[in-house]
C-alpha cells in the first residue's frame, strides 16, 4: 500500500473518526438536498405565515413552525448551508494565515520568531468575544463601502468569515511552528539551502509538504471552533443577518419564546452541539491515528 | 523577580495605550453619531446649535487630537460619561467590575476544582472506562454552545423544574445570601461547563507525560505510596504546562462572562459593555473594554508569578 493509503486506512480504523466523520458526511448532505424538501414541502423558508405561528409537528411540517410561521425543519436545513458554509470557508482561511504565520516563525526564527509568537499568545490571551462585537458592529459606509454594498446579505457574511478567520488562526500557527522548528534542522532542508534554493522555495516546496498532518489536524479542530464563535455572533445579532438563517441566529429570540415553544431553542443548538463535537472527534481522532507520538498535539 | 514583574507593568502599559487607541479608533466607525443621537433626544436643537455642541465635546477635531485629549483626561481618572446611565462611566462601571468578578472567580475555581481531580485520576490509567467517559465529557463540554447551554438550563432548571430564578443578581428589595447564590447557580454552572473541558483537557495530558517520565518509575522502585507520586512527584511537574494554559485562559473566561451575563440578565461587565456597544455608549464601551483587558492582563501575569513559585528552576530576570 502506499503511505498516503495506508495513512487513510489507519485514520478509518479509528472510532472518533469514523463518528465525526459519519455526522459531518450526514449533514452536509441534509443540507445539500435542503432545495429538494423545500419543492417537497411546498414552502421555501421565507415566506411569512402568522396563522401558523408555534405550530406542531404534522405532515406539512414535519419539526412545526417558528415564531413567524415558516417551517422550522426547512429552517434548520438552510441555516445548516450558511452554518457550515461560514466554517469551512473560515476555516480553511485561518488555516491559511496560521500556516504562513508559523511558517515564517519557524523558518526565520529570531526576533521574526518571538514577534509573531508574542502576537500569537496576545491573540489567544485578549478578552475577544467584546472586541470582536466592537468589529462586527463597525459601519462599513464610514469607511468608504457604497451603502448598497454595505448593507447588503452578502456583506454579512463576508464580514463574519473574516472577523472569525482573524481570530481562528492561533491553533494553526502553533502546530506549524513547531513542526516547523523541527524540519528546519533536517538533512533534507539544509541539503536545499547549500543547494542555493531560495528560503520561499524551501519553505513551501521541502517544508510545507510535511506539514500536512498537522495542518490537517489543526483545521478540522479549528472548524468546530469557528462554528462557534460564528454561532455566537450570529446569536448575538452581530454576525448572519436574518432574514437568512443561520443556526446562531435562529436562537436569537428563542429567550422570550422559551416557555411558549422550547423546541425553538433546542432544535439549533443542538445542532450546532453535534457538529462541533464531530469536528472536535474527527480531528482528535485524526492526530492520534496519524502521530501517534503526539508531535503534531504538542502546541503548548 | 520584582525586575521582572516591573518590566511586565511597563509592557502591560504599552500594551494598554496600543489598545486603547485601536478600539478608539474602532469606536468612531461604528453606526450613530453623537450629535445626531442629542438632536434625536431633543428636538427644539437646531443646526448652529449642532455646530457649536460639535465644537463643544471637540467633535471636529481630527482623530489624533480627539484621542489625545481623550487620553490626558484618561490618566487623570476621567473616563467621559456615560450617555445610557448618566453617570461618569467608572461609577457605571466598578459596581459591576465587583458582580463579574464574583461569577468568574467562583465559577473559575468551581472548574479547577472539577477538573484536576478528573485529569489527574483518567491520567493514572489512559484508555480505561474512566478514561473514555472523562475524554467524553471534555470532548462534550468543548463543543457546547454557551448560549444555548445556557438557554437549556434556564428550560430545564428555572422554566421546567422552578428551582432556580431565570436572571439577574438578587430578588428585588430584597436579596440575603441564600438569594444571591440561587441567582449565581445558573450563571456559574454555564461558565463552568464551558471552561472545564479545555482545562480537564490539559491536565490529562500534562499527568500523562509526568507519569511516563523515569524519575516516576524511580519514585515507585523505591516504594513510594501511589497517593504521594501523584502529587508530590507528577502533580508539581505537571502544572508547570498546566499554569500557561490557564494564564492564556482567562481571556476567553471573560468572553464567557458576557455570554452568560446577557443570557441571565447578570449586572456584570461583560453585559454592560455589549449594552453600552450596542446602545451607542461610547465612553463606557471604551472604558469597559479597557477595564476588561487590563484584568486579563493582570491575571496573565498572576499566572506568571505562579509560574516561578510552582518550578524552581525558572528564575525572571
Amino acid at each position: 500500500m502506499k503511505p498516503a493509503m495506508a495513512r487513510l486506512h489507519r485514520a478509518l480504523g479509528d472510532g472518533r473518526v469514523r463518528f465525526g466523520g459519519g455526522v459531518l458526511v450526514a449533514m452536509a448532505v441534509a443540507v445539500i438536498v435542503a432545495p429538494l424538501v423545500a419543492s417537497g414541502l411546498g414552502e421555501n423558508g421565507l415566506a411569512i405565515d402568522l396563522y401558523h405561528r408555534f405550530a406542531g409537528p404534522s405532515l406539512h411540517h414535519p419539526l412545526g413552525t417558528d415564531e413567524l410561521g415558516r417551517d422550522l425543519l426547512l429552517r434548520l436545513l438552510q441555516g445548516g448551508q450558511i452554518s457550515l458554509l461560514v466554517g469551512l470557508t473560515a476555516a480553511l482561511a485561518a488555516s491559511l494565515l496560521g500556516t504562513a504565520v508559523g511558517l515564517a516563525a519557524g523558518y526565520y526564527g529570531g526576533r521574526l520568531d518571538a514577534a509573531l509568537m508574542r502576537l500569537t499568545d496576545a491573540v489567544i490571551a485578549l478578552p475577544l468575544l467584546p472586541l470582536l462585537v466592537v468589529l462586527a458592529a463597525i459601519d462599513l459606509r464610514k469607511l468608504g463601502v457604497p451603502a448598497e454594498l454595505a448593507d447588503s446579505q452578502a456583506a454579512s457574511l463576508y464580514r463574519i468569515i473574516v472577523l472569525v478567520a482573524l481570530v481562528g488562526w492561533t491553533t494553526v500557527a502553533r502546530l506549524v511552528r513547531g513542526a516547523t522548528l523541527s524540519l528546519v534542522r533536517r538533512d533534507f532542508v539544509r541539503a536545499a539551502e547549500a543547494l542555493g534554493a531560495r528560503p520561499a522555495r524551501i519553505m513551501l516546496v521541502h517544508i510545507l509538504p510535511n506539514l500536512a498532518t498537522p495542518i490537517i489536524v489543526a483545521t478540522s479542530l479549528a472548524v468546530g471552533e469557528i462554528i462557534l464563535l460564528e454561532s455566537v455572533l450570529s446569536f448575538l445579532g452581530l454576525g448572519v443577518a436574518p432574514p437568512l438563517a443561520s443556526w446562531g441566529n435562529m436562537l436569537t429570540g428563542a429567550e422570550e419564546t422559551i416557555a411558549l415553544a422550547p423546541q425553538l431553542a433546542f432544535y439549533p443548538g443542538a445542532l450546532i452541539f453535534l457538529t462541533v463535537m464531530a469536528c472536535n472527534l474527527f480531528g482528535d481522532g485524526l492526530q492520534q491515528a496519524l502521530d501517534p507520538r503526539g508531535s503534531a498535539g504538542r502546541g503548548v | 523577580m520584582s525586575r521582572f514583574v516591573a518590566r511586565r507593568f511597563v509592557e502591560i502599559a504599552i500594551l494598554l495605550a496600543i489598545m486603547s487607541f485601536a478600539i478608539y479608533g474602532l469606536i468612531g466607525l461604528m453606526p450613530g453619531d453623537p450629535i445626531d443621537l442629542m438632536i434625536s433626544a431633543n428636538p427644539h436643537l437646531t443646526a448652529a446649535d449642532a455646530v457649536r455642541l460639535k465644537a463643544l465635546y471637540g467633535l471636529d477635531q481630527p482623530l489624533l487630537e480627539r484621542y489625545w485629549s481623550w487620553l490626558r483626561a484618561a490618566l487623570g481618572g476621567d473616563f467621559g460619561y456615560s450617555r445610557l446611565y448618566a453617570q461618569p462611566a467608572l461609577a457605571v462601571l466598578l459596581p459591576r467590575l465587583g458582580n463579574s468578578a464574583l461569577l468568574m472567580g467562583a465559577s473559575f475555581t468551581l472548574t479547577l476544582a472539577i477538573a484536576w481531580p478528573l485529569g489527574i485520576l483518567a491520567a493514572r490509567r489512559p484508555g480505561s472506562g474512566f478514561d473514555h467517559a472523562v475524554n467524553l465529557l471534555s470532548f462534550g463540554a468543548i463543543s457546547l454552545p454557551s448560549f444555548w447551554l445556557a438557554l437549556m438550563l434556564i428550560l430545564i432548571f428555572a422554566v421546567g423544574l422552578g428551582w432556580f430564578p431565570p436572571g439577574g443578581s438578587a430578588t428585588i428589595g430584597g436579596g440575603g445570601f441564600a438569594d444571591r447564590a440561587g441567582h449565581l447557580a445558573l450563571p456559574v454552572a454555564t461558565l463552568t461547563l464551558v471552561n472545564l473541558g479545555s482545562q480537564l483537557r490539559y491536565m490529562r495530558a500534562a499527568m500523562i507525560e509526568t507519569l511516563s517520565q523515569d524519575y516516576i518509575r524511580t519514585a515507585r522502585a523505591k516504594g513510594a505510596g501511589e497517593a504521594r507520586i501523584l502529587t508530590r512527584h507528577a502533580l508539581r511537574n505537571a502544572l508547570i504546562p498546566v499554569i500557561t494554559v490557564v494564564a492564556l485562559s482567562f481571556g476567553s473566561l471573560f468572553s464567557g462572562a458576557l455570554i452568560t451575563e446577557t443570557m441571565f440578565a447578570y449586572p456584570g461587565m461583560g453585559k454592560l459593555i455589549y449594552d453600552s456597544i450596542l446602545g451607542n455608549d461610547y465612553n463606557l464601551a471604551l472604558a469597559g473594554l479597557l477595564l476588561a483587558t487590563l484584568m486579563t492582563l493582570l491575571a496573565n501575569l498572576a499566572a506568571d508569578v505562579a509560574y516561578a513559585v510552582a518550578d524552581p528552576r525558572i528564575a525572571y530576570t
